[in-house]
């Protein structure tokens, strides 16, 4: 990808989101998604990620887990699998999307911490999370995403800027239960929020600017703020460029900084609402030529949800 | 009339196709359909031929434009007709952001609104927008008109120097250094005869519109901050 010699700065990234209001595209979700994530491969072609918010079952809880790789995750759930006999286990590559009883979540999350090669990457009734170092199609084909059925994803593509391409510095970053966050853009302050977070007790796995955005969401909710109020004080406090789209059990949400420095379109049509970083993203969506087409405003809070 | 499929042929076969056509060209007429927003789509044209794309084009559509007139059917990523030289760029939906940035001449009509930066740094081009322009438009835009049917966005003509600023609408705030200026009769003959080669004569009464330019308070070296330096 030849680098065009503009004002732009550096970090690139994409990011995509599809939120769908006509249920009979529920089947297409993963398809869908997983062709605004391929053409947004030139935007970061260095690792992807993705969640889906598939069906969720009355009292039931998803972790998302991943392993060093797929045998490691195999191996782990199959321990898992004899350990918990109401586990639902999914297998996909390194990550696995294991369903179990409310109940019986205590007694796995003390089960996982004896087990340091797994890492929990989201957590909820409907979430599921997938991310990995390569170019963003084969991400995709690893984990099965055309396959994959819901409501709404949130998909990145990354170019790494802040820190290293490693799969820890993959989106989409969980900021809580059923809610994650994929960004565009890069944080100047996020060492100094990093600090403060710390010793509000969030721990941080990575030195990714992106993570400590989701820390900054999770830290304002815990202290009572709405997810749309914690973005809305987030204009205050985070100091940089930024397009963030948050997903929730619900639906998703987009911001962009004051300045509105990177890139971001929006389609909706009575099937759906989409997010692209660029419009070529949302080209090959059903209806677009009859699309409601636009760009989310500057410092604007945006939500939908069903 | 050459008409080529961006579905089917390379975009870069397209633009390779284009750039060698010569002044005196008899493939004069263009026709390109299934765009699918991507960039960069007709940049670099060199003689006066007449582009139609059909469909919404990515970044930097007609960028470094000389002669050409580019018609584009659909809306247009960031940086259209950016550092235009000449000739004539139409988009008939909205633009996104850096329409026009730094053009030295020839006319961009939007037909629909534009995006934050409009004309930002503009040297010398006309841009007429239908609609509205968002924040930060005519940054530090030095020469050329940038009319507004709408409303202007937050810091409209920050840093300016010596272009001409038109908005019928609100303008939100101005930026450091831009004021409002009466709009006397030379400025509505002005006004008129950009409104003219953008084809809209008659469409719009050039009175309505108010003009913003450049306090020079701000590009100027001025004496009594010399103990600055």
């Amino acid at each position: 990808m030849v680098k065009l010699a503009n004002t732009e700065l550096p970090a690139m990234c994409g990011i995509v989101g599809l939120f769908l209001k006509d249920p009979s595209l529920e089947p297409e979700l993963g398809r869908l998604t997983e062709g605004m994530l391929a053409t947004l491969s030139d935007r970061g072609p260095d690792s992807a990620g993705f969640a889906v918010y598939g069906k969720g079952k009355s009292g039931e809880t998803k972790l998302t887990l991943r392993a060093k790789s797929a045998a490691a995750m195999k191996e782990t759930a199959d321990r898992i699998g004899r350990a918990f006999s109401d586990a639902n286990i999914m297998l996909h590559d390194t990550h696995a999307v294991v369903g179990v009883e409310d109940r019986s979540v205590p007694r796995l999350l003390e089960w996982l911490t004896s087990e340091a090669s797994v890492e929990i990457v989201g957590r909820g009734k409907r979430m599921a999370v997938f991310k990995e170092v390569g170019r963003p199609e084969k991400v995709s084909q690893r984990f099965g995403l055309a396959g994959m059925h819901g409501t709404h994803a949130i998909g990145h593509t990354r170019m790494a800027t802040e820190s290293a391409v490693t799969t820890d510095g993959a989106h989409p970053y969980s900021t809580g239960k059923d809610q994650c966050l994929v960004h565009n853009g890069s944080l100047s302050n996020h060492n100094n929020i990093r600090r403060t977070l710390r010793r509000e007790g969030f721990d941080f796995e990575t030195e990714n600017d992106t993570e400590v955005a989701a820390g900054y969401l999770s830290w304002k909710m815990r202290e009572g703020l709405s997810l749309g109020d914690a973005l809305k004080v987030s204009l205050d406090d985070l100091d940089g460029f930024y397009t963030f789209v948050v997903g929730t059990e619900n639906g998703f949400g987009v911001l962009r900084d004051g300045i509105a420095c990177k890139p971001a379109i929006m389609a909706e049509t009575d099937r759906y609402v989409a997010f692209g970083s660029e419009y070529r993203a949302l080209a090959s969506l059903p209806g677009i030529e009859t699309a409601r087409v636009w760009e989310p405003e500057p410092a604007t809070v945006y939500f939908w949800e069903r | 009339m050459p008409e080529v499929d961006l579905g089917t042929t390379p975009l870069r076969t397209l633009n390779a196709a284009l750039h060698k056509l010569r002044p005196d060209t008899n493939e004069r007429h263009w026709i390109i359909d299934h765009p699918a927003g991507r960039h960069a789509i007709a940049a670099g044209l060199d003689a006066p031929i007449t582009v139609e794309i059909n469909g919404p084009v990515g970044y930097y559509c007609a960028g470094m434009n000389k002669l050409a007139s580019v018609l584009i059917h659909g809306s247009a990523g960031t940086g259209v007709a950016e550092n235009m030289l000449s000739g004539f760029v139409h988009v008939a939906g909205d633009a996104s952001q850096s329409a026009g940035a730094t053009g030295r001449g020839g006319l961009l009509r939007i037909d629909g609104n534009a995006s934050s930066r409009c004309g930002i740094s503009m040297k010398g081009i006309d841009i007429v927008v239908k609609g509205s322009v968002g924040h930060m438009s005519a940054f530090m835009a030095q020469a050329g008109n940038l009319v507004v049917f709408g409303d202007a966005g937050d810091a409209l003509g920050d840093s300016l120097y010596e272009a001409r600023l038109f908005v019928r609408g609100t303008v939100k705030s101005l930026g450091a250094d831009c004021i409002e200026k009466p709009m006397r009769d030379e400025h509505i003959r002005a006004l008129h005869e950009v409104l003219g080669r953008a084809g809209m004569n008659g469409e719009i009464d050039p009175s309505e519109f108010r003009r913003y330019g450049s306090a020079r308070k701000l590009y100027n070296f001025h004496v009594d901050n010399a103990g600055a330096y």
